[in-house]
């Protein structure tokens, strides 16, 4: 082949290519709607990462050959996210997960470059016109849990395995206090911070010392299930966290509070497939079906049981709220008068301690 | 019955092609494993080594990936010269990164073309720093660096992580454990309009002439070499051991504490716990898989950039698993590993009686079993 047959060659492929991007552009009706997911974690992890990758299962399940879904795992959250990111947007992802905290940055930066694809980070605070955010409501799930651990503690010590001190995790804490304090004011919290999402062995020791300590029912804001195998074997209660954990310890496993992420993933396709998404913060509940306690320990007592499920339908039905006044901070101030509620814009900014809790928020 | 038996003599040009030789093998052995994952086997291939390159951002991206590595493995040759096994460079990129977003953080109001080299040499003193307690523990406390470079990268993480969750926390983060974003003044310049390659590619690149002249060009270097290969001729030249230990770490670390630097001011641009997923180890396999030689290291860093990237790509575009990059790289240098064993030794089989005409004690039978 001569020189400038190649070059004739190169430009018709080079001008081929570029028109199959267009088409590709105006077909996409008909075409299958590209997902992409950006996980921090291996799917393996039974955790977070493995919950929304789950999500990602029901999507495709749900829409079958109408999308095409496509995952990256274990993505570190430094220079790399946004690269892989970008490469979701560049090859023809319109519609892109990232589902991290640490991933908020990066989105934002590569949802500025697409301005056509849409993007939706889980647990951050920064949005643009194609970059909305998602998060679960996990309090209302964590309510519960403390209500049935205020009826089964016999030491009156509830322990809390926290990750990091941000406005999610203390609010969870508060939300369990505010159970205790309703039910079992005689009970007492202890946290122990971690410092971490995903540390089997530091969680395994901080759920030995608050056994060491009496605690007979762990609670945890972290994703191993590190804590629950401990107490089965020293023969206490534990919450599970982020998935079912009751495998893990079957006899110690009161109840998990599962975040399913598929009914959120599924809406939101299903939005950008009509036209109708729109950036926003979307806050998920048990209403939603995104906060699930998917069964309880048999061992529990039946009136224990029907209570935490009637809990379960009024917070559906917002007739319970576990925000709602009266509440007390710390220092005994009135916070919420009593007829009035945290709303989330609170919640998504709280940083104290209700009532009831003897530490101190970790500065 | 298998045994090896030392060559009288290594090839010096074998020694150059061993990492052409693992680098097919690994390709060869690649195209095994795709057609056993039921991939077609050369789109596979193209996916993982080309695809990520294929145009100017992702060259560019090729380079954001190889400059941390690049400049730890750079950094790192020199020690292993000398047969200083600085395992460290992870720790010491962290303390850099560490240190010039302390620095960045309390110039962020400043405007001005003098904040970001004081941020950068903050960095590098930070990596020297910390390559600098290990050097002081050899020379002065006979410690064993490897341990003590090895142990010092966990100290490192742990001070960052308190750094990020305490007191360099973006106070209007909602306590997420972040910085604030650096000012622009402290931001590492792009290179490319558009993408993110930044001024520490040019820097990584100019440390690699640095590198190569210092250690073929000057008397220093060669210090650094003869004292590598024998530490006895050296003190009998009248070297002075210690200034060149001393020298060689905090290079070294300076190189790494650059590196770390170059990461929160380049593509990043604040500090959050993950500055590095490791670059700090995979220069160590770069630095041998380049056979300490800058050209070499060069390639080899731009070789481990594209598989990264590649792994990324065949998860994205052939839905493969992450697990994939792990294999090829350990595959890498298995390759290496054994053609250097092959091009050292050779097999026998059947050894000759003439070899083992002393009576066989059964523990001799033992080893060469």
């Amino acid at each position: 082949m001569k020189r400038r047959q190649f070059n004739k060659l190169v430009t018709g492929l080079a001008a081929g290519v570029c028109l199959s991007a267009l088409s590709t552009l105006s077909a996409q009706a008909a075409d299958p709607l590209k997902v992409g997911f950006v996980y921090v974690g291996p799917i393996g992890d039974h955790g977070w990462s493995y919950q929304h990758d789950q999500g990602r299962k029901s999507v495709e399940a749900e829409f079958g050959d109408k999308v095409q879904t496509t995952y990256v795992e274990n993505v570190a959250e430094g220079a790399d996210a946004q690269r892989v990111i970008y490469n979701l947007a560049k090859t023809g992802h319109n519609l892109i997960f990232t589902t991290s905290f640490g991933f908020m940055n990066p989105t934002l930066k590569v949802a500025k470059q697409f301005p056509n694809v849409v993007f939706e980070h889980a647990t951050g605070y920064k949005m643009a016109k194609n970059l909305g955010t998602y998060i679960s409501k996990t309090f209302e799930g964590r309510y519960v849990a403390g209500y049935v651990a205020s009826q089964v503690t016999r030491s009156n010590k509830i322990g809390y395995i926290a990750s990091f001190p941000i406005p999610e995790v203390i609010r969870d804490i508060n939300a369990v206090q505010l159970a205790l304090n309703k039910y079992n004011p005689a009970a007492e919290l202890k946290v122990i911070w971690v410092n971490s999402w995903f540390d089997p062995g530091k969680e395994a020791d901080a759920a030995n010392a608050m056994m060491d300590q009496g605690v007979d029912v762990i609670l945890q804001h972290t994703d191993s299930p590190a804590a629950m195998q401990a107490a089965e074997r020293r023969g206490i209660y534990a919450v599970g966290q982020a998935s079912d954990m009751s495998s893990f310890g079957p006899n110690a496993h009161l109840l998990s509070v599962v975040d399913e992420w598929g009914p959120h993933y599924i809406r939101t396709v299903k939005a950008v497939m009509d036209g109708t998404w729109e950036a926003k913060a979307n806050v998920e509940g048990m209403k939603e079906g995104s906060i699930v306690i998917p069964g309880f320990n048999e061992s529990i007592p039946a009136d224990v049981v029907a209570h935490a499920k009637e809990l379960i339908a009024g917070i559906k039905d917002g007739s319970v709220y576990p925000f709602a006044g009266p509440i007390k901070n710390q220092a005994g101030e009135l916070v919420v008068a009593e007829g009035e509620r945290l709303n989330y814009e609170d919640l998504e900014k709280m940083n104290w301690y209700v009532e009831g809790i003897t530490s101190e928020i970790p500065k | 019955m298998i045994k090896l038996e030392p060559r009288g003599e290594r090839s010096a040009t074998m020694a150059y092609l061993s990492p052409v030789l693992a680098a097919l093998l690994t390709m060869l052995t690649g195209l095994l494993l795709f057609t056993l994952l039921n991939v077609d086997p050369v789109e596979a291939l193209i996916t993982i080594l080309y695809v990520p390159i294929s145009d100017t951002h992702g060259i560019a991206e090729l380079c954001v990936k190889t400059a941390p590595i690049l400049l730890c493995a750079i950094g790192l040759s020199v020690v292993f010269k000398a047969k200083i096994w600085n395992i460290g460079a992870e720790g010491q990129l962290l303390m850099g990164g560490l240190f010039g977003s302390y620095i960045a953080l309390q110039l962020i109001e400043a405007e001005g073309f003098w904040v970001l080299p004081i941020v950068l040499i903050a960095g590098i003193l930070g990596g020297m720093f910390w390559a600098g307690i290990a050097a002081i523990l050899k020379v002065r406390f006979h410690t064993n660096e490897i341990l003590t470079t090895i142990m010092m990268n966990y100290i490192a993480l742990n001070i960052l992580l308190w750094a990020v969750h305490g007191p360099l926390k973006d106070p209007e983060g909602f306590n997420f454990p972040e910085s604030a974003l650096f000012g622009d003044s402290a931001l590492l310049p792009v290179l490319i309009e558009g993408t993110r390659v930044h001024f520490g590619m040019a820097l990584a690149l100019l440390a690699v002439v640095a590198v190569w002249v210092l250690m073929s060009r000057s008397f220093y270097g060669f210090q650094i070499k003869v004292m590598g290969m024998d530490a006895g001729a050296a003190r009998l030249s009248g070297f002075k051991e210690k200034r060149l230990t001393y020298f060689a770490l905090l290079l070294s670390g300076g190189l790494a504490g650059l590196a770390g630097v170059g990461e929160v001011t380049g593509p990043i641009g604040q500090l959050i716990p993950q500055i590095s997923p490791g670059y700090g180890y995979a220069a160590i396999i770069v630095a041998f898989l380049g056979r300490l030689h800058p050209l070499g290291i060069l390639l080899a860093s731009l070789l481990m950039a594209l598989l990264y990237m590649g792994g990324e790509m065949a998860q994205i575009s052939l839905g493969l698993p992450l697990a994939l990059t792990g294999l090829f790289q350990g595959m890498l240098l298995f390759y290496l590993l054994a053609c250097d064993v092959l091009i050292s030794f050779r097999i026998r089989l059947n050894p000759r009686k003439v070899k083992t005409s002393a009576p066989l004690t059964p523990l001799a039978s033992e080893t060469r079993g």
